[in-house]
């Protein structure tokens, strides 16, 4: 247990270091980052300016050296646009993509549990092909079209939510219901999977033998062992949910971090896009890493392996 | 092609209605994305305008079923005249370009990865599977945008980038289903008649886990789909004036609010096209009878 946990979080930091220089990597993609921030119009003299002014004129062994060591102290330099520490954008934006994040995995997990018990227990029945086919809907949809969707019929044509913005609960609703359903059909898919496995076990026989109830065995008996995939799936699809979280914030004008990616993409400000790229990645990395302790913890086969 | 596929996983349904069910979600796939490759490649054929001759005088005129519609434009204009219908079909042609190259490039990225991952294992599987978890960590979108933010929107570039980011399925699948085929007899058999690495990976691998890799493309082709929609949306993906459905559905959000339709026709064909492929990954994972869905 300790060997594994020591090598699953080796490689958590090992991933997170390549993160790191990925995302430094990507922000001298384009050759001279001084003139992508100087934008279109800028004098040479600009530029010269700019590169002199990030340093970007020294060598880039020593920028990426200097970047990563405040990096891993949580400094990401400053915004060339909203002229504030990123650490301060992010740390004021980040609850709201997290909320959002959580609700649409509540929301996800509400409508992927039940429908996948239900498609194992009358497994091959029309119920169950109509729930494979709520999964397949679910992977089809454009997220961004539906949430425009959802914009003009729940807020414009009936009134019940606001349009877009960012605020109390109600502005979440709708977000969160495009982003559940990412989530929706592998969620679904593994619940069906996990529990049609445990109901044709023996536990699941004996159970039966001793004559529990049926709601009894489902439960206690079959979604408790359906149940270990399941939590660490959801954990790393909130991971990718976050990731995915810029579309959406950005069809609803949420201010959280996907937001704030989006607006310093389109006004070159990479110091902000590096860090939101990092912050989501390690996010991402922190929660995969919980999903295998959990497992660990779940399971007791694979605590001993 | 020698040996057997992967035992057990090769199981013909039983009973005729699932198989009939079966074919029938095969069936409606193929029909979907049929129709999209015929709309694609006869585009020119077919569509009745250019779908770049703007005509002020005429601007969002409604579908022809609708109050203010005409036959002349079936599926009406958009906000700058253009016909709706001949931007749809040639819209076909960049979501499947888009979505086959995307597969090709991540494919032969994700499969040598782990193919040479499931057969060597030990060390090199340890670099595979690194690659793997770290590609995993790096949000997709984000990056897609960060890329066409710097490097300026092309067509070529949102292949690139997808087919660079989109690898890690093929990875996951082509290693461990490798790792099962490289105990089996047949492949052991082909060790001992002194065939060499390359030969035994070509000739005896790479065949048997093919229908599993086009599982995995189907997969991916969807998700391509939908991200070169998303990403061309947020107008970062392919430049206007391409005629690409995301892109579509951005020009027209202005004014789904008074007429919804504009932002329906190009998001139904987006959704269908891309519920026609799933469907056909999906019959060809019943076939088999694996679950390889995350």
């Amino acid at each position: 247990m300790v060997r594994f946990l020591l090598r699953r979080f080796t490689v958590a930091i090992l991933v997170a270091l390549t993160v790191l220089t990925l995302s430094f990597l990507l922000t001298r993609l384009s050759g001279d980052l001084a003139i992508s921030i100087a934008g279109p119009n800028a004098t040479q003299q600009d530029v010269e300016l700019i590169r002199q002014a990030y340093g970007l004129n020294r060598p880039l062994a020593q920028q990426y050296l200097d970047w990563l060591l405040r990096a891993v102290q949580g400094d990401f330099g400053e915004s060339f646009f909203f002229k504030d520490r990123v650490a301060n954008l992010i740390a004021h934006r980040l609850p709201i993509t997290l909320t959002l994040g959580l609700v649409g995995l509540a929301l996800a997990l509400v409508v992927a549990l039940p429908l996948g018990i239900i498609a194992a227990v009358r497994e091959g029945s029309y119920v169950d092909r109509g729930v494979m086919l709520v999964a397949l809907i679910g992977q089809a949809m454009p997220s961004f079209w539906l949430g425009l969707i959802l914009m003009v019929v729940l807020g414009l044509n009936l009134g019940w939510l606001p349009i877009s913005g960012t605020g109390g609960w109600e502005y979440y609703v709708m977000p969160g219901i495009v982003l559940s359903f990412s989530a929706i059909p592998s969620l679904m898919r593994l619940t069906r999977s996990g529990m049609i496995e445990a109901l044709s076990s023996d536990y699941i026989r004996t159970a039966r033998a001793k004559g529990l109830s049926r709601l009894s065995i489902l439960v206690k008996h079959g979604f408790r062992n359906a149940a270990i995939p399941v939590v660490s799936i959801a954990a790393v699809q909130l991971g990718f949910m976050l990731g995915g979280s810029i579309v959406i914030e950005t069809v609803f004008a949420m201010h959280g971090v996907g937001y704030l990616a989006w607006e310093s993409i389109s006004k070159n400000d990479f110091p902000v896009v590096q860090a939101v790229i990092l912050v989501l990645a390690l996010i991402y990395i922190a929660l995969t890493l919980l999903a295998d302790l959990l497992n660990a913890v779940l399971d007791p086969r694979l605590r001993t392996s | 092609m020698s040996g057997p596929a992967l035992p057990g996983l090769v199981v013909p349904g039983t009973g005729a209605t699932r198989r009939l069910l079966r074919n029938a979600t095969f069936v409606t796939g193929a029909l979907i994305v049929g129709f999209a490759l015929v709309m694609a490649i006869l585009a020119p054929l077919i569509a009745p305008y250019d779908p770049y001759a703007i005509d002020l005088g005429r601007r969002l005129v409604p579908p022809a079923w609708m109050e203010g519609g005409t036959p002349a434009n079936w599926l009406g204009t958009d906000q700058l005249g253009r016909d709706y219908l001949s931007r749809l079909i040639y819209g076909a042609r960049i979501s499947l370009i888009i979505g086959v190259a995307t597969v090709i490039t991540s494919g032969l990225i994700g499969t040598t990865l782990g193919v040479l991952g499931g057969f060597y294992g030990g060390r090199i599987d340890d670099v595979v599977m690194f690659l793997i978890t770290a590609r995993l960590s790096i949000p997709v979108v984000l990056v897609a945008l960060a890329v066409a933010g710097l490097l300026g929107t092309s067509f070529t570039l949102v292949i690139l980038v997808l087919g660079l980011l989109l690898w890690d399925r093929f990875a996951v699948v082509a290693r461990s289903t490798t790792m099962q085929l490289r105990t089996l007899d047949y492949v052991s058999a082909a060790w001992c008649a002194g065939s060499s690495h390359a030969s035994v990976l070509l000739r005896e691998i790479l065949p048997n886990i093919a229908t599993h890799l086009a599982v995995v493309a189907t997969l991916e082709m969807a998700l391509a789909i939908l991200l070169e929609a998303a990403l061309s949306f947020l107008g970062l993906g392919v430049p206007a004036p391409l005629p690409s459905w995301g892109l579509m559905i951005s020009e027209a959000k202005e004014y789904m609010f008074f007429t919804p339709w504009v932002i329906l026709v190009p998001g139904i064909a987006l959704f269908v096209l891309v519920f026609g492929v799933n469907l056909l990954g999906d019959a060809l994972r019943d076939m088999l009878g694996t679950d390889l869905s995350r």
